[in-house]
């Protein structure tokens, strides 16, 4: 977030960034400073903080994130910096000199207790009934202060109404210490802007836009926000109590999927750290639970491979050779919040929009349909949770056009906390479960759907299946391993180009809809990848202003920071480094997978012949696996 | 709103854009000039202001709630603001506010039926030494006593 550009503040306003040296041993690149009466030789323009991490000096924080911007209005961090008439917030104050700084002296231990002290007495709730209870930075902080008394008073009555309007995200201001992470997520790093500060002085509340409720602005329900509170204001919209109801009930058949980015980060929420994946230890942890069955999305994953690719091939065989008027670039669908995000500020590209249901809403569809015909089970009998690490997808679920099978295809989204939660109310230790299998008969899924969860994973699993599908060679014989890695990584945007230089048969799969492949020798398939909607925003306005992704064939968009992995139901925290180590948590699941290309799944070729007979992007796949989208605008009525 | 309405208001918007400049830092110019032709600022005209200026709705209605002469709803023709610091208070303010609450038959920050005034307390006027201070519209008053004040309202037309 060092980017001045990226900035909301006017010039003159912005905050005092120093660019980094271009190397720490170059004249002036370094400067040594005193911390602690301890000399530390920091590259110039190092904030105090930064240097303390590096000197293993812990100071408190509370509104500094890593992903968002500086602030510097919670005051926690303060030290002291010799020769400064006050104490200085250690996150905003960039070393250009070599100072001497304190971070235990009397008077920044006393002003860091009067400061918690402060924002406690702004902050009304009980721990006990929070659902953040011992994982919340404001508690964590009053703790290692010592806080046993409120020194300033403490709020006795709720001042605001909750706001649960929205079927993903739950504000509660109450709890809300106005440390701006919120804002500075919604406008800054998902460029949204749903969230400010309202009556800013000693009425600030953080608020919508003329205070509306958050299901009537433009809200994307990526949940980020919810990830990066520090307290209980934000959390999302919790369907648990229907769900144990419904598994109490005899009558229900109750049935959950897991998609992949939950299992690579459930374990945190057990104190597991962060780059493990928990798959086989989750299915027996959800039977106990009491589950009737354990789906696993990624089967839908690799079927929304086969009905998207279908769809971008039919969209390139009209371009090129019907020379149809077809919207290319074709944009996934897979996030929810992305999708949600376009609707309301690029209305207009739509049609881009791969018309292919996300992996969840297939998934719920087929379950309805297919499953409770294959079991004899009637559907309205069927209760179908959804595991995403996603509070969008509670929206998406409840979206009217999603009940194809007759009845509401998904019930309920839970996300990754959550489910987190009823494991722990179920007496079950998630670490020590013995593994096993999903159950049939979509039990088995490649690894081309698990790597749905990270950042460019759609596009990679995409890949292998159509440059098999067009070249008719093996995948491993072109990208070693079969690991894409052009579109792998945690780069904001990253484009690549695939030549075709040779053509093969087309696929038994395929021959209803295309005689040929000649017609894509030597043509170049573009793609690119974005996530975070401030990336997905650069693209758009690169589309639109005619740039280089104009050209482009098929692009990948996620919501969220780092893919689904970094999604808004996942455990608290969430940072770049924890991102990094679910993807390779991801990857190295997907590296172990037998079958790793969506099409050599062979749940999705049997669904085919029995169910789906008309073949991808057939008359019936498009009753149940396809949608339409709407165009939302920006206009807040 | 009725469209032509809103395309009356979008082109005047457009115009105090171009007088201005598209820069976030003009936004306040641009909430004054509306706030001083409608005498508030409309949910419309904020979307308005905020699509033109590339910002967001939230942080337009952020700033106008920050300001007390930025209004988000409509208000009487002519603003009265009774000066509410602790020197004017001490002047008499409380029977002044009376006198007025009882002729226009309102209380503080509401509008009279005809529409013609709204009262409502300000933050220092900066008339200390003369209080109690009210401001009618753009026009200072000083040295109020119950009886001034409703002569002083009742030649507003």
């Amino acid at each position: 977030m060092e980017d001045k550009k990226s900035l909301r503040a006017p010039v003159s306003q912005k905050p005092h960034v120093i660019p980094k040296p271009e190397h720490p041993e170059y004249l002036g690149g370094s400067i040594t400073v005193e911390i602690n009466e301890k000399k530390l030789t920091v590259p110039f323009g190092t904030t105090i903080l930064e240097a303390c991490k590096q000197a293993q000096i812990h100071i408190p924080t509370l509104c500094h994130h890593e992903d968002l911007c500086v602030a510097g209005v919670c005051r926690v961090c303060v030290v002291e910096v010799e020769g400064m008439r006050t104490l200085q917030a250690s996150c905003a104050f960039p070393i250009t000199a070599p100072i001497k700084i304190k971070t235990t002296s009397n008077a920044v231990r006393k002003a860091r207790k009067h400061i918690i002290d402060l924002l406690i007495s702004e902050h009304y709730g009980e721990c006990y009934s929070c659902f953040r209870n011992n994982n919340c930075e404001l508690q964590s902080l009053a703790k290692e202060y010592g806080v046993d008394h409120y020194n300033f008073g403490h709020v006795t009555q709720p001042r605001y109404e909750v706001d649960n309007s929205s079927y993903s995200v739950v504000r509660d201001m109450d709890k809300c210490v106005l440390c701006k992470r919120c804002v500075r997520t919604c406008i800054d790093l998902q460029e949204v802007g749903v969230l400010e500060a309202i009556d800013r002085g000693h009425n600030t509340h953080i608020g919508t836009f003329l205070e509306k409720p958050l299901a009537e602005v433009i809200c994307i329900n990526c949940g980020q926000c919810i990830n990066r509170c520090p307290t209980g204001a934000l959390r999302a919209n919790d369907p648990r109590d229907e769900i144990w109801a419904a598994i109490d009930d005899p009558t229900k058949h109750v049935i959950i999927q897991t998609a992949p980015s939950p299992r690579a980060a459930i374990g945190e929420e057990f104190g597991q750290g962060p780059g493990k994946s928990f798959t086989g230890e989750l299915n027996t942890a959800l039977r106990r639970i009491g589950f009737d069955k354990v789906f696993d999305t990624n089967f839908a994953a690799d079927l929304t491979i086969i009905e998207e690719g279908t769809e971008l091939i039919l969209r390139l065989y009209k371009d090129l050779v019907k020379k149809e008027k077809v919207a290319l670039p074709q944009f996934t669908s897979c996030s929810p919040g992305w999708v949600k995000y376009l609707e309301h500020f690029y209305p207009e590209y739509i049609d881009h929009l791969s018309s292919a249901k996300s992996p969840q809403q297939m998934f719920g569809a087929l379950i309805k349909t297919f499953y409770a015909q294959k079991a004899g089970i009637d559907p309205a009998n069927i209760v179908s949770v959804a595991l995403m690490p996603c509070s969008a997808k509670k929206f998406e679920c409840n979206r009217p056009e999603m009940n194809s099978s007759g009845y509401k295809d998904v019930d309920y989204g839970l996300t990754t906390r959550e489910l987190a939660q009823m494991i722990k109310e179920a007496g079950i230790f998630l670490p020590e479960m013995p593994q096993s299998h999903f159950d049939d008969p979509f039990g088995e899924a490649s690894g081309a759907g698990l790597i749905f969860g990270a950042t460019g994973g759609v596009m990679e699993a995409a890949l292998r299946s159509v440059i098999e599908f067009v070249t008719g060679k093996r995948v491993e014989d072109v990208y070693a391993n079969a690991d894409i890695t052009p579109v792998r990584g945690f780069e904001g945007i990253r484009y690549a180009e695939i030549p075709i230089t040779e053509v093969g048969p087309v696929p038994k799969l395929l021959q209803h809809l295309i005689p040929d492949w000649n017609w894509l020798k030597g043509a170049t398939l573009k793609i690119a990848v974005a996530h975070g909607t401030a990336n997905a925003k650069k693209v758009m306005e690169d589309i639109k202003a005619g740039g280089k992704f104009s050209e482009c064939h098929f692009i990948e968009f996620m919501a969220c920071p780092g893919g689904c992995l970094g999604g808004g139901g996942q455990p608290i925290p969430t940072n770049e480094e924890i991102r990094k180590k679910r993807a390779e948590a991801i990857y190295n699941e997907d590296k172990s997978l037998p079958v790793r290309k969506s099409h050599e799944n062979r749940h999705v070729t049997e669904l085919y012949e029995m169910f789906l007979t008309d073949g991808p992007c057939g008359h019936i796949s498009h009753k149940l696996l396809h949608t339409h989208y709407v165009k939302r605008g920006k206009y807040i009525a | 709103m009725l469209v032509v309405e809103k395309n009356a208001l979008s082109e005047e918007i457009e115009s105090y854009v171009e007088k201005y400049g598209n820069d976030r830092s003009a936004l306040l110019m641009i909430l004054h000039e509306i706030q001083k032709k409608h005498r508030h600022i409309s949910e419309f005209a904020q979307q308005e202001v905020a699509r033109l200026l590339n910002i967001h709705p939230v942080e337009v209605y952020s700033v106008i709630s920050f300001f007390a002469f930025l209004n988000t709803n409509p208000k009487g023709r002519n603003l009265v603001r009774i000066c509410q610091t602790i020197s004017c208070d001490m002047k008499g303010k409380k029977q002044v506010v009376e006198a007025i609450e009882r002729e226009l038959g309102i209380k503080i920050g509401e509008t009279t039926k005809d529409n013609k005034f709204t009262v409502e307390y300000a933050n220092c006027l900066g008339l200390c030494d003369m209080g109690p201070a009210m401001a009618i519209n753009d026009q200072v008053f000083v040295n109020l006593t119950p009886e001034k004040a409703v002569e002083l309202l009742a030649k507003v037309k």
